[in-house]
């Protein structure tokens, strides 16, 4: 009976996430621009479901302090509290407000692997184009440089590294950007390596122009398209790392919310069949699933352009 | 031929092509019938729907394309209703196909004799070691070398001509029907072409196999086709046997096909022998590692003149290219710009150096960014170097593409995907024009392009010459491109040059053998050219 209504929940709510990304897509449509009401049009509802979810996420991120009911670090009721009209989602190991420390989660997160994506991508592309179109022994330097980083499992590196420099959030973003970063570089040298023998390249070495023109003229536009698809890939990478190493007590410090740690502190009640802690690791799992869709239509788009 | 059987036919039929969305029609209706033993020659420019046919009479439509309508019927068989099973049981037995580039159609992985046996066990025509028997002696009937043991090369080990070969025995292996031949000599060297078309022939009248022989080149379908079909834009312009087609085709079109050949620019006046060449190769020797691919070369190439470089692949010809541009510094020797050296690295030389030579390139698809808009691939040269900016620059861009006759307004924003292959063509030109040089290397330009399309670059090529002084050096290896444009000829063969000197010269005996090789194998219109050349080869080989 259980698996039954289970079964049934688990239709119900794919349905209602079809309808959400359907409605949004519509909306999408109509408010959009021509140019990308256009493209719009093209996705499939699991994008459109994926959009939704990260403009969601977004507005909760940018208005925490409007949205949430409580401060991130105030103790307002009794440790482990049980779901209730003021605190929503009960409260925490210390007697914070649940809800309202999810919310700024998400903010902290979500916006922390932003930024160390994005900075793993500006140095490992930049760095791989760059030892693509000049080769011999930059190339050779970088690349070897590369192989050794990547030798090293990720997280027992970055946990490594973070032991050594301290667990701040800055020398956090600085190493997970830095680990992360080889892997755009070998993606964007293999990509670029194919580019660089084009005639046109040649062309655009006889004329006479310099480096930077080279990389972001006539490279990086038509390496953009795997990079793109990377760079939704990647973030799902770093999100579950900054997780994994706030789960570890190495990630992002107390009090500050972020959903790692939040699993970790709440992790005995699970033996009491509450689903309170599931709660931040459902937030990353959504999340990281939502990215995915929009990633897999990008990466869609992209190699069906190819086939024409 | 018509007193046998017929053995395909096909009616009204019908392929249309998905693009955005949309399904057009690519091939609007067309009837075709062929008899045992008969090759059918299908002719017209790339997007005619040639290949696509030729597919269609496998009952198989490429990724994209679908048959919506008409009937293909194959010795009675209804290939559009029969099931897949049966369609593949016929594919490869009776119906073999034959791909325009052997290269790109071999498994790289595996040896030539693996691959050939492959058919005719799966279909279960014979087993393993008669196969291999088999191929030998194919191998030996299409004049491979040492037939007994080139089976067992890799594809790389094999010359692009064998492989060709190669192919055309594997097709041949169940001793099919029909053999469906997708330009099988158009990536191929003139001389390499005689080899593969008289093998190709000997084969097909020996096995009384039929063929459809798809090309777009007039003077090899016209030995190769008992009858020729014209096809224009998915549709069929004229059908005839071979004979009557040459000698009178009745449609405007054809032609203007058949007429193609016959542009030649003006004569120019010999240059006087004190001027100074813009550009002058001395003595370079030049090549990758320690081996030379170049020997010796000397040319001078003079304002408002055309050197054409004749010769086939691996004579050097686009390597003295690299020499001139400075992609590849020379081992010894110099290239003299105005009477100046210039360089040997071109990251030494000035902008105004770099300037002078511009380049135009064989294959405009990756000769062209294909991220950037006309605007920025045609004005950026004239912004570097000229130092053009804003309205100016725009009024030098769509004095560009007035140039090169295409509608400024229309194209100016356009990417080089939204142009056809000779549009592409003329932007490769417009962007050297940018740069106001006096040297053009033209390398192979016209040789990835349909006939028509060619002439009217050629013509465009001469009118600019003309207009701006230009000096060309034309590569190719394609003897009716310089016959049309060239005013003196450079005939290169394994790095050296065997001989050099004006035109009318070159086309009139005495020849240097291999020049006379080169000049004996260009394909003419005359249906019985092949059968001659060969017997008259063949006598010189007796005597």
């Amino acid at each position: 009976m259980g698996f039954i209504i289970g079964l049934v929940w688990f239709v119900v709510v794919i349905a209602i996430a079809m309808a959400a990304g359907l409605l949004f897509r519509f909306l999408m449509v109509q408010i959009c621009p021509k140019g990308i009401a256009k493209e719009m049009r093209t996705a499939p509802m699991t994008a459109s479901f994926g959009m939704l979810m990260i403009l969601i996420y977004i507005i909760v991120a940018v208005f925490a302090p409007l949205i949430a009911p409580f401060s991130e670090t105030e103790i307002v009721g009794r440790e482990y509290d049980a779901w209730n009209n003021v605190n929503l989602l009960g409260t925490d190991n210390l007697g914070r407000d649940m809800l309202s420390r999810l919310i700024y989660a998400a903010r902290n997160t979500v916006g922390i692997a932003f930024i160390i994506t994005a900075l793993a991508f500006f140095l490992g592309s930049i760095l791989g184009l760059l030892a693509a179109i000049v080769g011999g022994w930059v190339d050779q330097a970088l690349s070897r440089t590369v192989d050794v980083l990547m030798a090293i499992p990720s997280l027992i590196f970055a946990m490594l590294l973070l032991t050594i420099f301290g667990t701040s959030v800055v020398s956090m973003i600085i190493v997970i950007a830095l680990i992360d970063s080889t892997r755009v570089f070998r993606l964007a040298r293999s990509v670029a390596m194919n580019i660089v023998v084009m005639d046109y390249v040649e062309a655009a070495k006889l004329r006479g122009e310099g480096l930077w023109r080279l990389i972001t003229r006539e490279i990086l536009p038509n390496a953009m398209a795997p990079l793109v698809a990377e760079f939704g890939l990647r973030f799902c990478f770093v999100f579950l790392m900054i997780s994994a190493l706030s789960f570890l007590g190495l990630g992002m410090q107390p009090p500050t919310a972020d959903w790692g740690s939040m699993v970790k502190d709440n992790a005995t009640l699970i033996t009491f069949g509450d689903i309170t802690p599931l709660l931040p690791a459902g937030a990353i799992a959504l999340l990281t699933v939502s990215v995915n869709f929009v990633v897999d239509w990008q990466l869609h788009r992209a190699s069906g352009l190819k086939e024409q | 031929m018509s007193d046998q059987e017929i053995l395909l036919t096909i009616k009204g039929l019908r392929i249309e092509g998905r693009a955005d969305e949309e399904w057009l029609e690519i091939v609007k209706g067309v009837d075709l019938t062929l008899h045992k033993g008969e090759v059918l020659g299908l002719i017209g420019e790339s997007g005619a729907g040639k290949s696509t046919i030729g597919l269609a009479a496998m009952g198989f439509a490429r990724d994209g394309c679908r048959i919506s309508g008409g009937e293909i019927l194959f010795d009675g068989i209804n290939l559009r209703t029969s099931s897949e099973a049966e369609r593949r049981a016929l594919r490869g037995k009776r119906i073999a196909y034959v791909a325009q580039s052997a290269a790109a159609s071999f498994n790289p992985a595996h040896k030539l004799i693996d691959q050939y046996c492959e058919g005719p066990v799966e279909h279960g025509v014979m087993g393993r070691s008669e196969a291999e028997r088999d191929a030998t002696e194919l191998y030996a009937k299409m004049q491979l070398p040492e037939p007994e043991t080139i089976g067992f090369r890799y594809p790389h080990q094999v010359s692009g001509g064998q492989l060709q070969r190669a192919m055309t025995a594997m097709a041949m292996a169940c001793r099919p029907d029909l053999i469906i031949f997708d330009e099988p000599t158009t990536a191929l060297d003139v001389t390499t072409q005689i080899e593969v078309l008289s093998a190709i022939r000997d084969i097909v009248e020996q096995f009384n196999t039929a063929a459809i022989y798809i090309t777009h080149d007039l003077a090899v379908v016209a030995q190769m086709a008992d009858k020729i079909k014209v096809l224009l834009r998915g549709e069929e312009v004229e059908e005839a046997d071979t004979r009557t087609m040459l000698a009178n085709p009745s449609k405007d079109y054809t032609k203007s096909l058949w007429a193609v050949r016959s542009y030649a620019r003006a004569e120019q006046p010999p240059v006087d022998s004190d001027v100074t060449p813009v550009v002058s190769v001395r003595g370079v020797t030049a090549g990758y590692g320690t081996v030379d691919v170049l020997k010796n070369i000397n040319f001078d190439i003079h304002a408002k003149r055309t050197v054409a470089v004749v010769g086939e692949s691996g004579s050097g010809k686009s390597t003295a290219a690299r020499v001139i541009t400075g992609l590849l510094p020379p081992h010894t020797g110099e290239i003299l710009f105005n009477g100046t050296a210039l360089p040997p690295d071109y990251r030494k030389r000035s902008r105004e150096q770099l300037r002078q030579a511009q380049m135009i390139y064989q294959s405009a698809d990756t000769a062209l960014n294909p991220k950037l808009r006309l605007r920025e691939l045609i004005g950026r040269p004239a912004q570097m170097y000229l130092g053009l900016n804003g309205k100016a620059l725009e009024t030098r861009t769509k004095d560009l593409l007035s140039l090169i006759e295409l509608e400024p307004d229309d194209y100016i924003d356009r990417l080089p995907s939204e142009l056809s292959g000779g549009q592409k063509q003329r932007i490769g030109i417009a962007r050297a024009l940018a740069a106001e040089p006096q040297f053009i290397i033209c390398d192979e330009v016209t040789s990835a392009l349909d006939q028509l399309v060619a002439e009217g670059i050629l013509k465009l090529l001469d009118k600019l010459q003309s207009e701006f002084n230009l000096a060309y050096m034309f590569i190719t290896h394609d003897l009716a491109t310089v016959k049309a444009i060239a005013d003196e000829v450079v005939v290169m063969k394994e790095g050296i040059v065997v001989e050099q000197g004006p035109k009318a010269q070159m086309f009139q005996p005495p020849h240097d053998p291999y020049t006379e090789l080169l000049l004996s194998s260009v394909a003419e219109m005359d249906p019985d050219w092949l059968t001659n050349l060969l017997e008259e080869r063949a006598g010189l080989t007796a005597s």
